[in-house]
């Protein structure tokens, strides 16, 4: 119960830091637009190709797969705001009080998926401008922003663990620009995996950013088959508990090395 | 339990630290603070302080050796001392982007603390540290001085009984270090009791009722100030050469003030030489003629009370050097 309360507490001052300076999520915000307006225009004929499984556009098909491949990379970054409080010794002033270590991690994870939130609405909303069609509705949209919320929670603590164990922005730097494309790459974010070569297929289907992709893009169609998408929501919860557990592990080795 | 009461508010035994290989940041150090005490832990940067500090406020662990506060230990049950604890680290570790009340609302939060409560005491610290004005804005727009209070107005939301204060008035100017000199004393004087490290003598022998003084990750010398010294006989005289013809000189200079009988435990660094005398005004013409014999020539000489400096000295071997600069050799 208090562990909770501190969560909501540590979430409440980096909202307090983003109430701000909210112009930050626009920096966030650039490359979905990109991959909207370009990549949807370029590829917008692929839908042609014999095999392409999909109803609707090529932008349609597309939104799903750009907001989770937001969640990566908007959320990798959460570990430079470790590095910030290790380096202003906020970190060493927390870690000397009885906080849980655990609500620092989730503290922070729950704010950057509500930032992540934040930006699904928008894209969401310009897709729409754009000319995108949501058979699922609200509900779907609000399905696939919850996949790519627990897809952002897991980034999150992967770049909080590496924070905390390596110490230095270019590590988070690393890992980020590490994920974010393969495991994009590696998913039905852009192209049917009947397409694919069968290796990317196989790999695709052990990559939970294939489970939020597939998941969000089942829900967004009219009348989703949920025995589809509840296991890989429940896959990717699973994930981001585990993420978090590790995160807040690595504060040990932090100490002991300090 | 009756024990635990009459426990000292900090005890470390045997403490040892080591980092990677080679830095043995604490090399079996001992340190009991009375409680209510004013205690300074005064070293050079990098003779162990910060470390000991960490390890007894549970944010480090030690490799070896044990720490209580108010006889609780610090590994075994750091929840319970986190909870009797404040701390002021060296760097203000409050949050620039939020404003000072933000900061110890927080605080208390981390506490449990919450409600009208929290915001009543958050309120009477604000006024006690005079920062009610600047209270709602940014702390990175408030001065250096304003902040540094925050940073130990910050560590006392939940009432600890005892607070450590990391290098509180490093890069303060001195009306702002002075203010928080009175800070301290009045913390002090409600019963708090209080640890600070610094590598200021002045700042030891102005504030503190005990001074222990660390080296290379021991303590070498603990006391009152005016016990350290008066442990030291007679005053300090210190020497500059005219010139530094250093090693070849050395030999003789040692010679010739070995012959000065009163003169004792001379230490040769570079042109300056330091060494204790019973009596300085008498001495000083005999080691003058001592000098002038042996073609040696002084640019001056200084007598003088001993002062923790010379506490220092006696303890390590080395003049106090005040750091902040690297040592360049």
């Amino acid at each position: 119960m208090t562990a909770l309360v501190e969560t909501t507490r540590m979430t409440g001052r980096h909202l307090r830091f983003f109430s701000r300076q909210p112009y930050f999520i626009g920096i966030f915000l650039v490359q979905p637009v990109i991959w909207l307006l370009l990549f949807g225009a370029l590829f917008q004929n692929v839908i042609n190709i014999p095999g392409f499984a999909f109803e609707g556009s090529y932008l349609d098909y597309l939104v799903p797969g750009v907001l989770v491949m937001t969640a990566l990379f908007s959320c990798g970054w959460a570990g430079m705001s470790i590095i910030e409080d290790l380096d202003r010794s906020i970190m060493a002033r927390f870690l000397v009080t009885p906080i849980h270590r655990s609500a620092i991690i989730a503290g922070l994870n729950l704010y950057e998926v509500i930032a992540l939130a934040i930006q699904a609405l928008i894209i969401g909303a310009l897709a729409l401008m754009l000319g995108a069609k949501f058979p699922g509705g609200v509900s779907g949209f609000a399905v696939l922003t919850l996949c790519a919320m627990l897809v952002g929670a897991s980034v999150s603590s992967v770049s909080d663990a590496m924070a905390l164990t390596l110490r230095q922005r270019e590590s988070v730097i690393g890992i980020n620009t590490l994920l974010t494309l393969p495991l994009t790459f590696l998913s039905a974010a852009f192209m049917p995996l009947n397409l694919a070569p069968s290796w990317i297929a196989t790999i695709a289907a052990y990559n939970p950013v294939n489970w939020a992709v597939e998941a969000g893009r089942q829900a967004l169609t009219e009348g989703p088959d949920w025995s589809f998408v509840l296991p890989r929501i429940a896959g990717l919860a699973v994930l981001a508990i585990v993420t978090t557990a590790w995160a807040t592990f690595t504060f040990r080795s932090y100490q002991r090395s300090i | 339990m009756v024990l635990a009461n009459d426990s000292p508010a900090i005890e470390a035994r045997g403490l040892v630290k080591t980092y990677g290989k080679d830095v043995r940041a604490l090399d079996g150090l001992d340190l009991t603070v009375d409680r209510g005490a004013i205690h300074a832990l005064l070293g050079p940067n990098g003779a162990g302080k910060s470390t000991t500090v960490k390890i007894v406020t549970t944010l480090s662990r030690p490799d070896r050796g044990t720490a209580r506060v108010l006889g609780t230990d610090v590994v075994k049950d750091a929840e319970k001392v986190r909870r009797t604890i404040g701390v002021v680290g060296q760097n203000g570790a409050v949050d620039p982007e939020a404003t000072g009340r933000e900061n110890m609302m927080l605080q208390g939060a981390m506490y449990g603390m919450g409600g009208k409560q929290l915001r009543i005491r958050v309120d009477a610290l604000l006024a006690a540290f005079g920062l009610t004005e600047p209270a709602n804005r940014i702390v990175k727009t408030w001065s250096g001085g304003q902040r540094r209070k925050l940073d130990v107005a910050t560590g006392l939301v939940h009432e600890p009984r005892v607070l450590f204060l990391d290098e509180p008035t490093t890069g303060l100017d001195p009306e702002a270090r002075s203010e928080l000199w009175a800070e301290v004393r009045r913390l002090n004087a409600e019963g708090l009791t209080i640890l600070l490290t610094t590598h200021y003598l002045e700042e030891a022998d102005q504030l503190a009722g005990q001074v222990a003084i660390i080296d290379r990750g021991k303590i070498v010398a603990r006391g009152a100030p005016d016990e350290l010294k008066s442990a030291l006989n007679g005053d300090s005289i210190v020497l500059e050469l005219a010139d530094t013809s250093a090693a070849a000189l050395n030999g003789r200079l040692s010679g010739a003030l070995r012959n000065v009988l009163e003169l004792s435990e001379p230490v040769i660094d570079g042109r300056t030489v330091r060494a204790r005398v019973n009596n300085g005004a008498r001495a000083v013409p005999a080691v003058l003629a001592a000098l002038d014999a042996e073609g040696i020539s002084v640019a001056s000489v200084t007598v003088a009370r001993p002062s923790l400096d010379d506490v220092y000295l006696q303890h390590t071997g080395r003049a106090y050097v005040p750091v902040t600069q690297e040592v360049s050799l």
